[in-house]
């Protein structure tokens, strides 16, 4: 008997992308054939600022050219979004001032709302959008999934509004992973097969530390802690304030309140900061109306300054330690994530701290990138020997009598993850059973976190205390909680209503959605109209050349008057936005120009053959 | 046992080898992670996030001696979690009624009572180490005699030595002037 091999394997599968969407920088990798590749951008700069400059019409601009835009028109720039993330307006009060873009306070209660009329995740799906229209263009294939990074204590409505973004923006989101994680898989691929890893990840605008066991490929997270408010921004925005605070002693002028101002200054501290990474001192200097400000600053006194921020980072620090069951002496490596690692204070603060020479030898604001690309690699089965069990950052309990929180799924279990509970009515006949389901490690409601109401509906009308409905929580590998209930008595699934506490409700993501398509038509129309007319100018421009021709007068006065007659008709539908009609008028020229041409053409040839010019 | 079968155990023991019970959750969690079926079905998505998070609570119970004894017991008919820190000791009676002085007179300012709330603390540590050293010991008798009469033992302990870790976390928790 004969056997056939069919190989399934040869059907190409779609490629998925990794996202490292950061707070300052974005960045897209895919997994090549040799291992993780970064994607290049259309302007051969890698990184893409995570900056999205929102036009009155309703365009969009993403990376570099709308950092130029943050200089002229600020108000509608927006630039570290990813720290409203899954954010209400009471969370964001303090970051409030130190934006140039307004928030729209009336809608902001349970979703940060900017003045410009979007939210943080629609700003998010602009820059995923622009790193997938990178890769398609690199790659040359479409890309609908994606890996994306998030901090690893990023809660349960961070994560979810990440996850909307990713929707809106038209990329399916395969697999949140988190960003020190994502470090060590970039770092562990080819390294050592045992061994206990810290990756310390101070980026732009959070922090996290994670403890990792290393076991032959697998990547098994023992603990994570950190603060998802601390950041590169901390430091700029602390740089920003003693300056203004030195101009204003300097020039008796108060320029808080100028927002074109401050972000040029804001721009001049973070190029300081920056040199003062690899430089002993650097010159400070801003320009405005005609005044000049100019102030030497030494490494030692930046760091002075910075002190405070950096010693921030060593709490979480000592504490995830604690949870890991590790000391300092059982740290096999230390791996440093995220651009705030490139001061030297935070190096000699991580190596006191760990008493370990921190690896650098990966490029900080791309590793985050390649661990995503490794692990889109994982999920397409493409690589088969690695593995990341990782851990669910914040405790999940329920609110019980008296405003208590009853945990049940702690800080730094092993995810997917789940817990049953079962509920019962108190009074006869009750059919719904509210279940507020919060995150933290406080012990009162009014200290955690609240996730969501989950609305146990239509349950069967019985004596009280008899019903027997049994929820389970599961926190899939997303970190992402999920809800469903069983009523015991009949065996049936029983329906959960969701509210979220904070984020955006499912309706609202598919309006978004919607919205973003009809722009993707409404962007696919104007260039067609763009394309059209760029035809039309051509014709237009050899019709004139051609009326300058002997051929021209060689036509019959009707030739004549039908060719202008074709102009006139097309100039009309010229600034039309159908481009169709442009097209039509173009043809129609193009066939009443037709004898023109072949005069042109005979002319010519005549003119060949006598020998002279045209 | 489910916690049990999650790990391949032909047999469910209260001794367990760490080394062994890590090799086998590696193990599982390559056959049965999520990642795993990332382009499966959504029945199989389903199912493997439900046989992972199944591996997981029970790599987290199995491993800490503590939890195994008590998810053991819950399994052989043991009503467990109840019995709190009211059933005081006996013998220790004395030494607890002591701390509780001692952390009196630390709230009143006395700092010269910290030494003796250390070594209170100490006592207690020492203590359960002994328990522990017990536990193993009932482990290793009822894997290879499985007598009820042991289950009663281990319960015996997990309650005394909640107890004590309950002092200890009393004794650690005692107000700090800062000492680092």
């Amino acid at each position: 008997m004969s056997t056939f091999q069919i190989d399934f394997g040869s059907a190409k599968k779609p490629r998925i992308l990794g996202i490292d969407l950061g707070t300052t920088n974005s960045l897209g990798a895919y997994m090549g054939l040799t291992g993780p590749q970064i994607v290049p951008g259309a302007d051969q700069q890698n990184l893409v600022p995570s900056v999205v400059y929102f036009a009155e019409d309703g365009s969009t601009v993403v990376g570099f050219p709308a950092v130029e835009k943050l200089k002229t028109d600020p108000a509608r720039t927006v630039y570290s979004a990813k720290r409203l993330m899954g954010k209400g307006l009471a969370d964001v009060r303090t970051e409030l001032p130190l934006l140039s873009y307004g928030v729209d306070e009336a809608k902001s209660a349970s979703v940060v709302h900017l003045a410009i009329g979007v939210t943080p995740p629609e700003v998010g799906a602009r820059v995923l959008k622009q790193i997938k229209d990178n890769a398609e263009a690199h790659l040359g294939e479409e890309i609908t999934q994606a890996v994306v990074t998030v901090p690893a204590y990023f809660n349960d409505a961070q994560r979810q509004a990440t996850k909307d973004a990713g929707r809106i923006a038209g990329l399916e989101i395969l697999r949140l992973v988190n960003e020190p994680t994502a470090a060590a898989l970039a770092y562990g691929l080819d390294k050592r097969n045992q061994g206990i890893i810290a990756v310390y990840d101070f980026g732009g605008g959070t922090f996290d530390i994670s403890i990792l066991k290393l076991h032959d490929g697998i990547f098994e997270v023992l603990a994570t802690n950190g603060d998802t408010h601390l950041g590169g921004d901390d430091i700029d925005q602390l740089l920003l304030r003693v300056a203004l605070e030195d101009i204003q002693s300097e020039w008796q002028l108060d320029l808080s309140s100028d927002v074109v101002a401050v972000q040029s200054l804001r721009r001049a501290v973070i190029d300081a900061k920056h040199e003062l990474s690899t430089k002993p001192f650097v010159n400070l200097e801003f320009a405005w109306q005609g005044r000049r400000y100019q102030r030497e600053l030494t490494r030692g006194v930046f760091d002075q300054l910075i002190a405070p921020i950096v010693n921030r980072t060593l709490e979480p620090c000592r504490a995830c330690l604690k949870d890991a069951g590790v000391t300092v002496e059982q740290i096999d490596e230390v791996v440093l994530v995220g651009g705030s690692t490139r001061i030297p204070l935070v190096r000699s603060a991580v190596e006191n701290l760990f008493r370990a020479r921190p690896h650098t030898e990966l490029n900080p604001d791309e590793v985050v990138a390649l661990g995503a690309a490794v692990q889109a690699g994982i999920l397409a089965g493409e690589v088969t020997d690695a593995l990341l069990l990782d851990v669910t950052p914040l405790s999940l309990g329920i609110e019980t009598m008296g405003g208590v929180v009853s945990k049940l799924i702690h800080r730094n279990s092993t995810i997917p993850a789940s817990a049953t509970e079962q509920f019962t009515t108190a009074v006869d006949g009750q059919r719904n059973v509210l279940i507020h389901v919060l995150q933290g490690e406080r012990e009162l409601v009014k200290d955690c976190r609240s996730l969501a109401r989950f609305d146990l509906k239509d349950i069967d009308p019985v004596p009280a205390g008899l019903a027997r409905i049994e929820v389970k929580f599961m926190i899939d590998a997303n970190g992402i909680l999920n809800v469903s209930a069983k009523d015991i008595r009949t065996g049936k699934q029983q329906s959960v209503e969701v509210k979220p506490s904070y984020g955006l409700t499912d309706d609202q993501v598919e309006a978004m959605i919607l919205e973003s398509i009809e722009k993707a038509e409404a962007d696919f129309n104007e260039r067609q109209v763009r394309e059209a007319r760029v035809e039309a100018d051509a014709i237009l421009a050899a019709t004139d050349k051609a009326k300058a021709n002997d051929a021209w007068l060689d036509l019959s006065d009707e030739e004549r008057s039908a060719v202008n007659d074709a102009v006139n008709q097309l100039l009309l539908v010229y600034h039309s936005d159908q481009h169709s009609l442009i097209l039509e008028k173009i043809e129609a020229l193009n066939q009443a120009t037709m004898s023109l041409a072949e005069n042109m053409m005979n002319t010519a040839v005549r003119g060949a053959l006598k020998g002279t010019k045209i | 046992m489910l916690y049990y079968q999650s790990l391949e155990f032909a047999e469910p023991n209260l001794s367990l080898d760490s080394d062994d019970l890590q090799r086998r959750f590696y193990l599982r969690s390559r056959q049965l992670h999520p990642d795993r079926f990332a382009r499966a079905s959504n029945a199989e998505q389903q199912a493997a996030l439900e046989a992972s998070s199944v591996l997981n609570d029970a790599y987290r119970t199995l491993r800490n001696p503590v939890l195994r004894a008590e998810y053991f017991l819950k399994h052989h008919g043991f009503d467990i979690g109840e019995q709190r820190s009211k059933d005081v000791a006996p013998d220790l009676l004395e030494e607890v009624f002591e701390l509780n002085m001692a952390l009196e007179e630390l709230k009143m300012g006395d700092e010269s009572v910290r030494e003796q709330i250390d070594h209170a603390r100490g006592r207690f540590e020492h203590l359960r180490q002994g328990i522990d050293q017990q536990l193993e010991e009932l482990f290793g008798r009822y894997d290879r005699q499985p007598e009820p009469g042991l289950l009663v033992g281990i319960r015996g302990l997990l309650n005394r030595r909640r107890y004590i870790s309950n002092l200890i976390e009393t004794a650690t928790m005692a107000p700090s002037t800062d000492k680092s």
